[in-house]
């Protein structure tokens, strides 16, 4: 990063900082929240499926484990911290669990095994706890929401930040070896199971990290909700039509889902679906690179002339 | 205890009939282009609704416009294949497979949010006089309409086997599953071949749908369970085989019922994706498959 682009970002973290203080809207904080929600969601998930290629369909099933953990043990009496970080945890250890034998493998298995992966969990979860979970009253009493969007401001930099430090290291670099040409990265003695278990961790680790901030932030829901399939395809669309692969890419991906879907829910219910998987497949189709791609493209066009 | 045994292995052959011939539609196309339809579900669901809106609107009887249902997906495949999927024709076989998931994913969130929008979220069958039919063997249930969907599936698979075998499409079918290039080399036009087995799958996905909305029902969100269970089928049956996937099919539906009897119908939906998780670290090249198949 250059000195212009370091004063932008600290410029937007600043700005970020200041906005619960800024604003006194609740609605206007809840809607920020859901933005940097999909901002980590999409990052983690890029992780793996932009920078090492591999697409993950389960990331749901990560998400939803953070919640369940975190949920579990912060309303059992753990502080916040700690079932954080046992949420993400948990997360890695089912990654790993479908990773390592479909890793193995080429082809289908990976993007199969998740997929099966999150819908066993939302069968499962749904049948073992059926019972809404809230925070209980005396907790709600001294609920407050600034916190929350603190701690999703947190995860949010810290999952991007985590994606920016990984890609410009040697390991980043494996990872993207791997991607490119696997045979040829194997030749040079990089491990594509290795570089591919790592990105698999690290995206399971702060997806789940992300449900973990999720659990804190909502009141009630149905434990099964976060095990949806709708986490997953919502965080890959985001991130392809953001830019795969880029870092980037996902955030803008993200805000650029929560606003459309703004604008839209207020006229037709559900039509943003239709709308984002269209040019999610435009995306997929024509424009590789996404909003970040055509960005670059016309820089470079314009930079020529 | 005995009779309610039998009657839910019966139950779940007559339905892993209809799993089979799903998986089979899916697995053919994987197999020739190598592309993963995720959107096979819809195809399924737009198949059913067909059905059931020639019944409804026009009362025609949904094992009369079977025809009709394998028409309208055969064009619909076809201009799927054209607007999309024919695009992704000369990637390599990983990019293949990955961007044909990721648009397969797009275009089932589209044609499933656009048939809530038109159709609404309800679940529909199709009942006709002879719905209730019922055809008792040593007190097992047989309930005509889904034995007759069985034996259609049997009939659709043993076609397309026979068409895969005597005919020269097919074998020029076969020989794209073999070795894409030396196929080419042999003067096969590969283009073709592709379009073909995309809107044979698709028709086979017709026929499914159709049949799922008379022996049993039909809703908008259907897709992703029936594309779910269609994928575990294909990599349980070993990639490749038609008899394989068919058997595969009839496999998951017995297993499904034998878990809605002695543990929980609600771990019925679950039981495949378990079966896959555990073929996947256990026995990686499938059930029927070798280790280099």
């Amino acid at each position: 990063m250059n000195r212009r682009q370091i004063a932008l970002l600290l410029l937007i973290i600043a700005i970020l900082a200041a906005l619960p203080v800024v604003i006194k809207s609740d609605s206007t904080i809840n809607l920020a929240v859901y933005v940097l929600l999909y901002v980590s969601l999409a990052s983690s998930w890029n992780i793996l499926g932009g920078f090492s290629g591999q697409t993950n369909l389960g990331h749901a099933a990560f998400f939803g484990a953070g919640t369940l953990a975190t949920r579990f043990l912060w309303l059992s009496g753990w502080n916040l911290f700690p079932s954080l970080l046992a949420g993400g945890l948990l997360a890695v250890a089912l990654a790993l669990l479908v990773g390592i034998p479909a890793f193995r493998l080429r082809g289908v298995y990976f993007a199969i095994g998740t997929l099966a992966l999150s819908q066993i969990l939302y069968i499962t979860v749904g049948n073992t706890f059926s019972m809404i979970s809230s925070i209980p009253a005396q907790d709600l009493a001294v609920y407050q929401l600034a916190p929350r969007y603190y701690l999703f401001l947190g995860v949010a930099l810290l999952t991007t930040g985590t994606g920016y430090v990984l890609v410009n290291s040697r390991l980043g670099l494996g990872i993207m070896a791997v991607r490119e040409e696997e045979d040829a990265a194997e030749s040079l003695g990089v491990s594509a199971l290795k570089h591919k278990l790592l990105a698999l961790s690290v995206s399971a680790f702060f997806g789940g990290l992300t449900g973990g901030a999720f659990a804190f932030y909502h009141v009630g829901y149905y434990p099964q909700l976060p095990f949806g399939i709708e986490w997953t395809f919502d965080s890959m669309m985001m991130a392809y039509i953001g830019g795969v692969g880029t870092i980037v890419g996902p955030i803008i991906g993200a805000v650029f889902f929560v606003i459309l879907r703004e604008l839209l829910a207020l006229k037709l219910a559900e039509m943003h679906l239709i709308v984002f998987g269209t040019l999610f497949i435009l995306v997929v189709l024509f424009l590789p690179g996404g909003f970040v791609g055509v960005w670059e493209k016309t820089r470079k066009a314009l930079a020529r002339r | 205890m005995f009779d309610a045994l039998a009657q839910n292995l019966v139950y779940g052959i007559l339905v892993g009939a209809l799993y089979g011939l799903a998986a089979v539609g899916l697995s053919l196309v994987f197999g020739v282009t190598k592309f993963l339809n995720v959107a096979h579900g819809e195809f399924l669901m737009f198949g059913g609704y067909a059905s059931f809106w020639l019944f409804t609107l026009w009362k025609v009887d949904p094992f009369v416009s079977l025809p009709a249902a394998i028409v309208f997906l055969l064009v619909l495949g076809a201009v799927f294949y054209k607007l999309l999927f024919g695009r992704m024709v000369k990637l390599t076989e990983a990019e293949k497979i990955q961007n044909t998931l990721l648009v397969g994913f797009g275009l089932s969130l589209i044609l499933q949010n656009l048939a809530l929008r038109f159709w609404t979220a309800d679940t529909r069958s199709i009942t006709t006089f002879y719905s209730g039919a019922v055809f008792t063997f040593a007190g097992v249930r047989f309930p005509i309409v889904r034995l007759a969907s069985m034996g259609i599936a049997f009939v659709a698979v043993v076609a397309l086997q026979l068409f895969l075998r005597r005919t020269y499409t097919g074998k020029a079918l076969r020989a794209t599953v073999e070795n894409w290039e030396a196929a080419t080399l042999m003067g096969i036009d590969i283009q073709r071949v592709y379009l073909l087995s995309f809107v044979m799958g698709a028709a086979l996905a017709g026929v499914a749908g159709a049949l799922v909305s008379v022996g049993y029902s039909i809703d908008p969100t259907m897709g992703m369970g029936w594309t779910l269970k269609s994928l575990v089928v294909m990599v349980l049956g070993g990639l490749g085989s038609i008899t394989g996937t068919f058997v595969g099919g009839i496999i998951l539906g017995v297993t499904e019922s034998a878990t809605g009897y002695f543990l929980s119908l609600t771990y019925k939906e679950v039981v495949g994706l378990v079966l896959f998780i555990l073929v996947l670290i256990f026995r990686p090249q499938g059930l029927f498959g070798t280790k280099e198949g």
